[in-house]
């Protein structure tokens, strides 16, 4: 089967080169060959569907002649981890991209096969570009099917951090993030190429940019969530470049989706529309180079591999070509209207681009500033978190104030008068929630979380004032109640309220975000099981410790017990505990070297914590453990010198004797379980109180919804009855006009 | 085994991407109609958009965002618009049935 | 006053107050920065001066004393220089023999004097064209 799903990636390859070619000759007004293309797409698709079959095949029953299973997987993996472990390898992570991009432009092409006549031939062309890009890099550089001979006995696993279904679902989210945004680019360069302007190329377009949105958001989403769920470190977002490289397209995606809105209504900013989506996918492009390429320290970073080279050169040919393009187009662009006020929605889209981008811009500055530094001074010189947070959050405030303006404000423009009357409610309910927080709390402690406070405020304010009076005007309009208007409100217009509700889930997540980390306590206790300290109103002790050796997935817990009591009441308990693992991937090898053993190696070897958490509406308290293992060093390193004399002179052929010596081995470290037992050494706790933090959660939750609300296609039916009654009315006043 | 499977799918993916190669010129003829028809549904889909603005302004003015003159001149320049695109929606019907190729 | 100067206006305020802000992230990002240095760089460094410093976990240097982490760090090219390392604070999960780390910190008296939560460990290599393979790992049996 490996054979045949290499010979589909050879005609896959072929078929993408036959579509570009195709396409090309297409616009020239030759439909049959545009529509050939078009089939080539859709046999393009088919045929990376089976590649992807017949490796994920390979992953399920675990075919060791296969390198990528070879090195992500092993018999001991579990089966939803087996499948996963496809998009853990460069070569699979390829594959999916390809993959997507596939089945995404199956879908666009086939929705527009009876329009677009001039622009879908040059966005087949272009899509089938990186469709013969990405296959290329396979068959070229980093082949998924590649075969490994002498099959080896055994995989190296996947990676104990990856084992979690967040960890699982994270790659696929972020690939169908940036390949989406690969159909408006498409679109938007095919509208350049032939000077078609107008916004047919975004109304076709527009669901897939917001599938993209959307995807990506999740994707960024989940990770944090992984990040602060699974990591021995408690937060949730640490500026870390391939962090970074996710955000930006998602950034300037935004400013896309609220500019296009302007273009659509207007007729404006067509110029900076084209700029955005370009810089959207280039960034994607981008966020796609670097988690691959090694260039920026960071945690992510997957090693040099031989990919980064020519995906610099596509995205160098991506931001090249389409700037080119942009300036030569520049006269068909620019258009007669121009924005009346700055009381109106356009004014405020704008200045709400101009955050975005700007916010995309700081952070593209402190991710490569390694890079720059070097470029001037001869260093790498790197910016940190506290860098980043102080430069964002400024941006991040004045976001969330237009984030609750726009929704207000009409189009073209509204008076002074109704202006002031629309901001008054919210502006008050700000006040009086400033007013709260600073009597009631120490939120003025945190003078600029204190203002995000406000703003936020504001901007929940000011949409719920906008679904309560657009729900009235319905009402005046329609008649029905309330309940019904404020449904016939998200029935006619999706996309506005659906938006709203995303707007309000990002004001949560922002409020979220500024009091987890302004109000965060953190401390770290050393205790000794019996022994207890205080952390804000909480008294944690240690109750007891724990361990546990799980075979089917070779490891050793050490944990504790700690009970948790609040103002004198019990309030909860905690489980935290630290997994050692046998083996996996990478270290040292274990019969000895410098201060090795296989006991001591099985210890300072690869570890994961289990972070034990309470979760309620106002915060969590979190908690994570390092065992101080220093007790019981004498003991591991006795069982180290015996099973070296046990296993002098014995040959590393001798498989049952191998065997004998790794049983034993597995006894000594029951040994060391049971010593812990015994006479637990003391342990160190990070404990950390983080107000709100469900909060990012939930609003990260409500903005999807939203996200999906706008995304849902209104029913065809509805509409046709709606427009003819409209159709006859506007006939009757032409008729009187 | 695997060579008959490879072999099969190439012929079949020929076969599939090579079709609208070999039409003859009354599939051709059948396919550039339905260009025309996407026409007629492209002014359709921009229809829709005007009347959904023209509703979206008249709730505006409704929750108080636009003064009774802003909402007049808005609304007779969506209107008349909108007038434009039935215009052009009756003529491109017209052209529709009679055959006549539409000029994108 | 005429529309046009009035646009004009507001757009030169907006590139001027862009600009500003522009020249004031330029600025401050030069003085907020750490040098990245490898161990070679700072076996004889200047003391009070803070750098982060990427480098090789040496195999076999990992020792727990209490509540600090003691290990030595070895460039990535060349293991023949190496630097010992203090540390306090989180210790990220992948933190083992020969991974690769970046840990932001001052050099006192030859030791690298690290900043509390300043370790930063990456995840192995996932794109390394090798299988590593470790026949001889402890088996644990029920």
């Amino acid at each position: 089967m490996i054979t045949l799903g290499f010979a589909c990636l050879i005609l896959a390859f072929a078929l993408a080169i036959f579509a570009a070619v195709a396409a090309l000759i297409g616009t020239r007004g030759d439909r049959r060959f545009v529509d050939s293309s078009r089939r080539a797409v859709y046999a393009f698709a088919a045929l990376l569907t089976i590649c992807v079959i017949i490796i994920e095949a390979a992953f399920a029953r675990t075919d060791l002649s296969l390198q990528v299973v070879a090195d992500h997987s092993s018999t001991t993996t579990p089966i939803f981890y087996r499948f996963t472990a496809m998009w853990s390898s460069q070569e699979g992570s390829l594959l999916l991209w390809a993959w997507v991009l596939s089945l995404t432009s199956s879908a666009v092409l086939f929705a527009t096969r009876n329009k677009h006549r001039e622009l879908a031939p040059w966005a087949t062309a272009i899509l089938m570009g990186l469709g013969t890009f990405f296959t290329g890099l396979m068959l070229f550089d980093a082949n998924p099917f590649a075969r490994l001979s002498p099959v080896p006995p055994e995989g190296v696993g996947l990676e104990p951090l990856l084992r979690h279904p967040a960890m699982a679902i994270h790659p696929p989210m972020l690939y169908t993030g940036y390949v989406f945004w690969a159909i408006p680019f498409a679109f938007a360069i095919a509208a350049l190429i032939t000077r078609r302007l107008d916004a047919s190329w975004i109304r076709s377009t527009r669901r897939f940019a917001l599938i993209a949105w959307l995807c990506l958001g999740v994707g960024i989403l989940l990770g944090a969530r992984w990040s602060y769920s699974e990591l021995g470190w408690g937060g949730y977002w640490g500026w870390d470049p391939v962090e970074n490289a996710s955000l930006m397209p998602w950034l300037v995606g935004t400013a896309f989706l609220h500019s296009i809105m302007v273009q659509e209504r207007r007729g404006m900013l067509r110029v900076w529309n084209v700029t955005l989506i370009c810089m959207t996918f280039s960034l994607a492009l981008l966020g796609t180079f670097l988690v691959r390429s090694g260039i920026l320290e960071s945690i992510h970073a997957f090693g040099e591999s031989t990919v980064g080279g020519p995906l610099l050169v596509l995205i160098g040919v991506v931001i090249v070509g389409s700037t080119l393009l942009i300036v030569s187009r520049l006269p068909d662009l620019k258009s007669e209207k121009r924005i009346e006020s700055l009381v109106s929605r356009e004014a405020i889209f704008l200045v709400n681009n101009l955050l975005l981008v700007g916010l995309a811009a700081v952070i593209f500055w402190g991710t490569f500033f390694p890079l720059i530094s070097e470029l001037f001074t001869g260093s790498k010189a790197s910016l940190a978190a506290p860098w980043f947070d102080r430069y964002t959050t400024p941006l991040a405030i004045l976001l969330v104030l237009f984030t609750g303006i726009g929704p207000l404000f009409a189009w073209r423009r509204v008076s002074l008068g109704a202006a002031r009357r629309l901001l008054a409610w919210p502006a008050l309910a700000a006040v009086v929630v400033t007013g709260l927080l600073i009597l009631l709390t120490d939120a003025d402690s945190h003078p600029f979380a204190l203002v995000m406070f406000a703003l936020a405020s504001f901007a929940l304010a000011a949409l719920v004032q906008e679904f309560a009076k657009g729900a009235a005007a319905y009402r005046s309009l329609k008649g029905g109640s309330y309940p019904r208007a404020l449904a016939g409100l998200f029935a006619r217009n999706r996309r506005r309220y659906g938006g709203y509700v995303v707007h309000a889930g990002i004001a949560i997540l922002l409020i979220a975000v500024a009091a987890s980390s302004s109000f965060q306590t953190s401390r770290d206790l050393r205790l000794r099981p019996g022994q207890s300290a205080t952390v804000d109103h909480y008294t944690i002790k240690y109750a007891k410790p724990t361990a546990e050796i799980s075979a089917p997935e070779q490891r050793l817990t050490f944990g504790a017990v700690l009970k948790v009591s609040k103002d004198g009441g019990p309030y909860a308990t905690l489980y935290p505990s630290r997994n050692y693992y046998s083996g996996v991937g990478g270290g040292t090898p274990v019969t000895g070297g410098p201060g090795g053993g296989p006991i001591r190696s099985f210890f300072e070897g690869e570890a994961t914590s289990e972070v034990g958490r309470k979760t309620t509406v106002s915060g969590d308290l979190w908690t994570s453990m390092i065992p101080d293992l220093g007790p019981l060093n004498p003991l591991i390193n006795k069982s180290d010198r015996k099973l070296e004399q046990i296993g002098k002179g014995v040959s590393p052929k001798n498989m049952q004797a191998q065997q004998a010596l790794g049983a034993l081995q597995g006894l000594a470290v029951r040994n060391i379980e049971q010593q812990y037992l015994k006479d637990p050494p003391p342990a160190t706790f990070r404990v950390n109180v983080n107000p709100l933090v469900t909060w990012i959660w939930v609003g990260g939750a409500i903005a999807v919804i939203g996200g999906l609300v706008a995304i849902w296609p209104a029913p065809e039916a509805r509409r046709r009855r709606v427009s003819d009654v409209y159709a006859a009315r506007l006939a009757r006043e032409l008729g009187r006009a | 085994m695997e060579i008959v499977l490879a072999v099969l799918i190439v012929a079949i993916v020929v076969w599939f991407v090579s079709v609208p190669l070999r039409r003859t010129s009354e599939q051709e003829a059948a396919a550039t109609q339905r260009i025309e028809d996407s026409r007629v549904a492209n002014l359709e889909a921009a229809k829709e958009a005007k009347y959904r603005e023209i509703r979206d302004t008249e709730l505006d003015r409704e929750q108080g965002k636009l003064s009774q003159e802003d909402w007049t001149r808005q609304d007779a320049e969506l209107r008349r618009d909108a007038v434009k695109i039935l215009k052009e929606l009756d003529e491109a019907k017209a052209d529709a049935g009679r055959g006549v190729p539409a000029e994108r | 006053m005429d529309p046009n100067v009035k646009r004009k206006i507001r757009l030169v305020v907006a590139l001027s107050v862009a600009v500003l802000l522009a020249v004031a992230l330029i600025y401050t990002s030069f003085s907020a920065s750490s040098q990245a240095k490898e161990p070679s760089d700072l076996v004889h460094a200047s003391p009070g001066q803070s750098y982060e410093m990427t480098g090789v976990v040496v195999p076999g240097s990992i020792h727990h004393h209490g509540s600090v982490l003691n290990f030595r760090v070895e460039d990535r090219d060349n293991s023949k220089v190496s630097i010992p390392v203090k540390y306090r604070g989180e210790i990220p999960d992948p933190f083992t023999d020969g991974r690769e780390i970046v840990v932001t910190g001052s050099v006192v008296n030859g030791t690298f004097m690290a900043d509390r939560d300043s370790l930063i460990t990456k995840c192995p290599s996932k794109y390394t064209t090798q299988a590593q393979q470790d026949p001889q790992h402890v088996i644990i049996t029920n």
